[in-house]
């Protein structure tokens, strides 16, 4: 948890009717299965309780190969309608750590090719391996989020993927003109000659997706993950699940597998990993905060109003407001 | 500084002083030292006095008048010092570069550019204001005078030659007018006379030409210079082919002070003694110090808080950075590690920069433009009191000054009032209104003045005293004075009437009052020549009379007399004076139907003089006039001797009548002055007049009511001699005890609570204050000043009479002094006053009409001293409550700026992350919340200015720095956090699912802070808003302009890929925020709990002032009825018939 997190209630997981304490423990619980209808499904699949069966994954280390695996089954207990969201989350991860949030060199990211060869200082210690400029450089580049997470649905024993688009995650002028691949000839292998891949990642940025138009700096998750979160417990939109035709729905009620590669150590610093389903309203995710800050705020409003009027009505004297002023 | 003999009034070319000087002045002494010892020897004219004695050209002060603080040169390294002289410049300045050595988190730009900014505006001002410095120094330095060079007239400029007419004047010859009299009006007046005469040594007085002054050879040896107006010494030795030296003593009549006007002549020559900053008027301005302003004060104080707050959190923050990162996979993760060098810094070291990055992240919430908004306000919102219509004066085509634009709050927080009398609470013109012969009254109206001229129905009248005795008495009117005839083409008609040829000039208004009266009732002085003055009288026929003798006017006889010799031979005594002074020298049986008058017209607030006569046999006039020649001549004790002729001959004399004349007061001083009162200001009178004038002054503009106990401390009641310190103590220590002792202690009470009880009025003169400040000799007498003090605090109202300048500015230093240091203004019109100008807190000229040094020297000059009363009330009123809100504002929205960021630090490991985009946090308070609170600070008014200006007890409400005390401060300081935590919490819940957009995308730390940023830039905008009583187009303009603003420039900022930046952080983050409809509704509710507070306030406020209203209804009527009464009330209640009518 994060240093403070302990002093805030999170009401992100409440449900009317549960009790509070049922979302204190939110966190803690896992697997958890959410059985109210509009709000998100939570996973936690850090794996720190013994039962997990992500529990062996625990002390996973970055270059493990083969992954470590694992899967979590559950249940869920009310379709999702529309289109439904599927976020990673992580928690005690600091992600607005000065350090971490300056350490990116933008115009690297943008597809300056000076920038790509010499990258910027603030990308220390993440600048250089082996005197080669690291593409893409920097701390936040180098923790990107590499955990695969796929979903089926377990209907009498077959296991039927669920189709995750991995595009329409980021934000259009990111994907767009924020981030661009280095220009020039040749593929996009050539583009990034002289430079080394991140230390901890596995394979180049130039081998993130099979797609060229998501594949480099323009790959969606690699945009997503550098868009620091504002808190240390923060979510990150991972994947799509568009509803089919309108006879289905987008996920019906039932069981499910969530099989995951567990590349992404967050034992070594007290983090935890969840992964999110949910679906968006025109209000965009579901945040009970608006709603009782606005109800609790029109209630004393109006109460307050009420007993204005009632003291108006007693003391008030119509004939004399307006003459003086001031 | 302005005025030269030269320029001012005198048409026609004053022949310069006399060039080089040779001087024992040391270098260092130039300037400022009051305590002067030695002598000066100026040699009139470079010449050696013998061959012998080599001429040495001599180290002396230039003339020139150096006002202005910078030059060209120096302007921008000096400027800079001053301004980083300052406690919030240099902190600004030391964040910056701890900005450009530490590694912090946010880049110099962000407190550099503000500071930058403030600098830049601040040295803009104070290089305008200088520029004007510089211009008016020039019109004094480049103005033209005439030297004698060589026999001839040398027209050259002021500063450029080094002894000038500038400097003050020694007379040396004069253009004869007038029995080689030269009437000066001095610059701004010495004192109430405003006129004075001034001689010169007759051995001088034949030489009236260019060559006769070139061949001139002499030495004058004086004093060093010396602030003291009156007194100077000196003595001039004239050297003559084939004589012996002869030497002549040289007095205060013979020195010419800078700035003096010529009245009777057109040009004089003269020698210039003292010159540039040595002159004696120079030296009486002791130097202008730099006013600092109770606000000022108080804000240094609120940044100490706020300094206190922000080393604390800056302290918390790293203490807690330090706990938190004792855990090593918080202080190192594996996805953000260190860099080499980081690792290898010491902790201390790491520490310190910690620390010193913390101050850096919160240095925001001392506000850096504060001050310069604070200048801009004051600097704009003096331009208010300039255009101030109703401070239009018509007669002299001017509004008010204003010299200085750092004081405007500190008039809504007078305590002290110090004026002047004449020509400030007076017009300084006296007008004849009645006058009683025999005890029958005869009075004029205006319509009937044409009827006097006539040679038989001349009087209305109330009754009818022989025709013999109403001729005498003009007579004597015509007679018994020293007023001169100047031709109306040589002066502009500054008393006399336009239609007139000539003008009467006098050093005593009250004689031209007299002579114009006589004037009306047909007797027409017409001047004196070679000792015979002229009558015509009714019958148009002319009367000469031989004039014999001038018993000179002085303040403890308290009348003079001519002797004359009419053309039939026959000697007549005339004297007029003060009724106590002459009742006694006449006939018993004359006195009590004159009293009758004398009395009533004392009461009505007119100065009456009584006029005797008496015959003298040719025995008697020879036996006078050889007594009075002795007395004359004697060296020794030759005032007393005098005074023994005159008073046995001003005995026996029949009582003729009496006259009244009206010192006019200025139209509504009174009514002035009673609003000060009322709106809890005392009001000193200080003034170089005699008492009495004084206090029939101060009862006629109810400074002193009738019920208002007078305590005495003056030459009269102290007495003389050398009992007058034991005399003193007595009577301080009665005083101290009727005052303090005996007052049963209300102190709990109102502060002003004297208004309720008896009121006391303290009267004190010259020399007893003297003998106070400055005790002899014992220590006992060193806590008289406190005694004194206590007891002048004690009084309503305080008349100091007899004063010289520079005890004017004792007393008013006395009083700023004081516990709790009041802050004082004073008012004045004369050069004599510019001294007390200068040191009061908040110095005030009357564009009067004796010159223009106090309205240069004061920090406002105003035409007439009833715009006292809208200066104060309604001016100073408001500008104190706009610029205490300013100042509160700015702390408030500086808190609730940095508030969020800093609890931001507890959410990202205390790593110094800033929540706010540098732009944004370089534009807060440059750009996006400025000028609102310049435009409030500028234009706002809580109260209507005709309620203000009406209402004299609301400035009570203000005072004693009411709105920047602890109170309002914590108020506004627990308003800061309270937003602040609703903006960091707000978006912080909100961002527990940080998924808002309608299409599930993610938002990052940086539109976190942008919502923050947005709801704090609407919410202190909005409240700013709330809080303005006084919409003008310019409020809205800035107020929906800044916020439109705001956005307009997000977008811009987010919509391009800066290059010069190194992130592109805030790329689209706002349009982003926008699409977001959560962020929306989030944003508003914020922004609504952020004002409900204030809204709730008002509201309650409105309720409760409606209830007053209905209950005061009924309470109102009556004093309002009251309100109404006419507004001048007749001008006198009560006065003392012997105080009130001397010369």
């Amino acid at each position: 948890m994060g240093f403070w997190s302990w002093g805030v209630v999170t009401l992100q997981n409440e449900c009317p009717g549960n009790t509070l304490a049922y979302s204190s423990i939110s966190f803690f619980y896992s697997p958890t299965v959410n059985d109210c209808p509009f709000f998100p499904l939570q996973i936690d699949y850090t794996g720190t309780e013994p039962s997990s069966p992500c529990n062996k994954c625990l002390n996973v280390s970055w270059d493990s190969s083969p992954p470590c695996t694992c899967t979590i089954n559950f249940t869920l207990e009310h379709s999702f309608e529309s289109n439904v969201f599927m976020y990673y989350g992580l928690s005690n991860f600091y992600q607005n750590h000065r350090r971490y949030v300056k350490s990116r060199d933008d115009s690297q990211l943008n597809g300056d090719n000076a920038s790509l060869l010499n990258p910027s200082k603030e990308c220390e210690p993440y600048r250089t391996n082996e005197d080669k400029p690291i593409a893409p450089c920097g701390a936040i580049a180098n923790s990107m989020f590499n955990d695969t997470l796929e979903l089926y649905r377990i209907d009498n024993d077959t296991r039927t993927p669920i189709t995750l688009i991995k595009k329409g995650i980021a934000w259009w002028t990111d994907k767009n003109v924020k981030f661009r691949n280095p220009t020039g000839d040749g593929n996009l292998t050539a583009l990034f000659q002289g430079t080394t891949k991140p230390v901890n990642w596995p394979k180049p940025v130039y081998m993130l997706d099979s797609e060229p138009d998501n594949n480099g700096f323009i790959n969606e998750d690699f945009i997503v993950w550098m868009r620091t979160a504002a808190l240390p417990t923060f979510r990150k939109l991972y994947r799509l699940i568009e509803r089919k035709n309108n006879l289905q729905p987008t996920l019906q009620a039932g069981k499910y597998s969530l099989d995951i590669a567990y590349n992404y150590p967050v034992h070594s610093f007290d983090g935890r990993k969840r992964m999110i389903l949910s679906t968006i309203s025109w209000m965009g995710g579901k945040n009970p905060f608006l709603g009782i800050a606005y109800i609790t705020v029109g209630s004393i409003c109006f109460f307050l109003g009420v007993v204005l009027l009632i003291i108006h009505h007693k003391y008030g004297n119509r004939n004399t407001s307006a003459d003086i002023p001031n | 500084m302005r005025l030269l003999i030269t320029a001012a009034r005198a048409p026609g070319p004053a022949r310069g002083g006399k060039r080089r000087q040779r001087a024992s002045c040391q270098l260092g002494k130039c300037a400022g030292e009051e305590k002067r010892v030695g002598t000066r020897t100026v040699v009139v004219g470079h010449r050696p006095v013998s061959e012998t004695d080599a001429y040495v050209a001599q180290k002396f002060c230039d003339n020139r008048i150096v006002s202005s603080k910078y030059t060209l040169w120096n302007f921008l390294p000096k400027n800079l010092f001053e301004q980083f002289r300052r406690i919030a410049n240099f902190y600004f300045l030391i964040i910056f570069l701890v900005q450009v050595i530490v590694d912090t988190p946010t880049s110099p730009v962000t407190s550099g550019l503000p500071l930058f900014f403030v600098i830049t505006v601040t040295a803009i001002k104070q290089g305008y204001e200088d520029w004007l410095r510089h211009r008016a120094d020039n019109e004094v330095n480049k103005s033209n005078v005439f030297i004698v060079e060589n026999a001839k007239q040398v027209q050259k400029e002021s500063e450029k030659i080094k002894v000038t007419v500038n400097g003050e004047v020694r007379l040396l010859s004069l253009k004869l007018v007038g029995r080689g009299r030269c009437v000066v009006r001095a610059g701004g007046g010495m004192s109430c006379p405003g006129e004075l005469t001034h001689y010169a040594v007759r051995d001088t007085t034949v030489l009236c030409t260019d060559e006769a002054i070139d061949a001139l050879t002499a030495t004058i040896e004086c004093e060093q210079p010396q602030p003291d107006l009156y007194k100077f010494v000196g003595r001039i030795i004239i050297y003559r082919s084939n004589q012996e030296p002869v030497a002549r003593s040289l007095g205060p009549e013979n020195l010419l002070l800078k700035g003096a006007t010529l009245k009777n002549t057109k040009k004089i020559y003269g020698v210039a003694v003292y010159t540039g900053m040595e002159t004696k008027m120079a030296l009486n301005y002791q130097g202008k110090s730099q006013k600092r302003s109770a606000v000022e004060k108080s804000i240094n104080a609120f940044l100490i808080v706020y300094l206190c707050i922000l080393l604390s959190k800056a302290t918390v923050c790293t203490t807690l950075k330090y706990v938190w990162q004792s855990n090593p996979f918080n202080d190192e993760p594996w996805y953000n590690e260190k860099t080499k060098k980081e690792r290898e810094t010491f902790k201390v070291l790491r520490m310190f920069t910690d620390f010193l990055s913390f101050m850096v992240l919160f240095n925001f919430i001392i506000p850096v433009s504060m001050y310069v908004t604070v200048e801009m306000q004051k600097f704009l919102g003096s331009f208010f009191i300039s255009w101030d219509k109703e401070m239009y004066d018509e007669e002299i085509k001017e509004g008010a000054l204003v010299n200085t634009s750092d004081l405007n709050e500190e008039l809504g927080q007078v305590e002290y009032v110090f004026t002047d009398k004449t020509g400030t609470l007076t017009e300084n013109s006296m007008e004849f209104i009645e006058c009683c012969i025999d005890g029958h009254k005869y009075k004029d109206c205006i319509s009937e003045v044409d009827g006097f001229s006539q040679t038989d129905g001349p009087l209305k009248y109330y009754g009818k005293a022989e025709k013999s005795r109403e001729e005498l008495f003009l007579r004597a009117l015509c007679l018994c004075h020293t007023v001169q005839i100047k031709e109306a083409d040589q002066v502009d008609g500054l008393i006399g009437h336009p239609e007139h040829r000539y003008t009467y000039i006098s050093s005593s208004p009250d004689e031209i009052a007299l002579v114009k009266g006589a004037e009306k009732y047909g007797f027409t002085f017409l001047g004196l020549e070679n000792n015979f003055m002229k009558i015509r009288n009714q019958k148009n026929e002319m009367e000469t009379y031989q004039l014999l003798h001038v018993l000179n006017f002085d303040p403890v006889r308290r009348r003079m007399s001519v002797i004359v010799r009419t053309t039939t031979g026959t000697l007549l005594l005339f004297c007029k004076g003060a009724d106590s002074s002459i009742f006694p020298r006449v006939q018993q049986e004359e006195i009590q139907q004159t009293k009758v008058h004398v009395d009533r017209n004392a009461m009505d607030g007119y100065r009456t003089l009584c006029v005797a006569f008496k015959e003298l046999t040719q025995k008697e006039y020879d036996k006078i006039d050889r007594q009075l020649n002795e007395a004359k001549m004697a060296l020794q004790d030759r005032e007393e001797k005098m005074a023994k002729v005159f008073e046995d001959t001003e005995a026996d004399m029949h009582l003729i009548g009496a006259t009244a004349v009206e010192d006019r007061l200025q139209e509504q001083s009174a009514e002035t002055i009673e609003a000060l009162h009322a709106a809890g200001m005392k009001v000193w009178v200080l003034t170089g007049d005699k008492m009495e004038t004084a206090k029939s002054t101060c009862y006629a503009c109810r400074l002193f009511q009738t019920s208002t106990e007078l305590l005495e401390l003056t030459a009269k009641t102290v007495g003389e001699s050398e009992r007058k310190e034991d005399r003193l103590h007595e009577l301080l220590m009665e005083y101290h005890k009727k005052l303090i002792q005996d007052v049963p202690k209300n102190r709990g009470g109102l502060k002003r609570s004297w208004t309720l009880s008896q009121e006391y009025g303290l009267i004190i003169d010259g020399s007893t204050l003297s003998l106070i400040l400055n005790p002899s000799q014992d220590s006992s007498s060193s806590n008289y000043k406190n005694i004194f003090l206590q007891i002048c605090l004690k009084c309503t109202a305080v008349l100091c009479c007899r004063m010289a300048p520079l005890q004017k500015a004792q007393i008013v230093r006395m009083v700023k002094n004081t516990k709790g240091s009041p802050i004082t203004l004073s008012i004045g019109d004369g050069a004599n006053d510019v001294s007390m100008i200068l040191e009061a807190h908040v110095g005030i000229g009357i564009k009067g009409k004796e010159g223009r040094q106090a309205s240069r020297n004061s920090d406002y000059a105003v035409p007439k001293f009833k715009h006292l009363r809208k200066l104060l009330l309604a001016h100073g009123h408001l500008y104190y409550v706009r610029i205490a809100h300013l100042v509160q504002y700015f702390f408030y929205k500086n808190l609730c700026f940095i508030l969020p960021q800093f609890l931001y630090q507890f959410f990202c490991g205390f790593s110094q992350q800033p929540l706010y985009d540098a732009a944004y946090l370089t534009m807060y308070n440059i750009c996006f919340t400025s000028l609102p609170i310049l435009a409030y600070s500028l234009l706002e008014q809580h109260i209507n200015i005709d309620t203000l200006t009406a209402d004299p007890q609301l400035y009570m409400k203000v005072s004693d720095n009411a709105m920047l005390q602890w109170k309002p401060f914590l108020y506004w300081t627990f308003l800061g956090a309270f937003e602040g935590l609703v903006f960091f919490f707000g978006v912080y819940f909100l961002f527990q699912n940080s998924s808002l957009e309608d299409n599930g995308k993610v938002f990052g730390n940086w539109t976190f802070g942008t919502i923050v940023f947005t709801v704090l830039v609407f919410t202190v905008t909005l409240k700013l808003a709330l809080d303005t009583r006084f919409w003008t187009w310019m409020n809205h303009f800035v107020i929906w302009g800044s916020l439109a603003f705001y956005v307009f420039f997000s977008f811009f900022w987010g919509g391009v890929i800066w290059p010069f930046l190194k992130q592109q952080r805030m790329y689209f983050v706002f349009a982003h925020m926008l699409t977001s409809v959560s962020t929306w509704l989030a944003i508003i509710l914020l922004i609504f709990i952020s004002l409900f507070p204030e809204i709730l306030l008002i509201v309650l406020k409105n309720i409760k002032e409606k209830s007053h209203q209905v209950r005061n209804k009924i309470i109102r009527k009556v004093p309002d009825s009251l309100s109404a009464r006419p507004s001048v009330r007749p001008l006198l209640l009560r006065t003392f018939s012997d105080e009130s009518n001397v010369l």
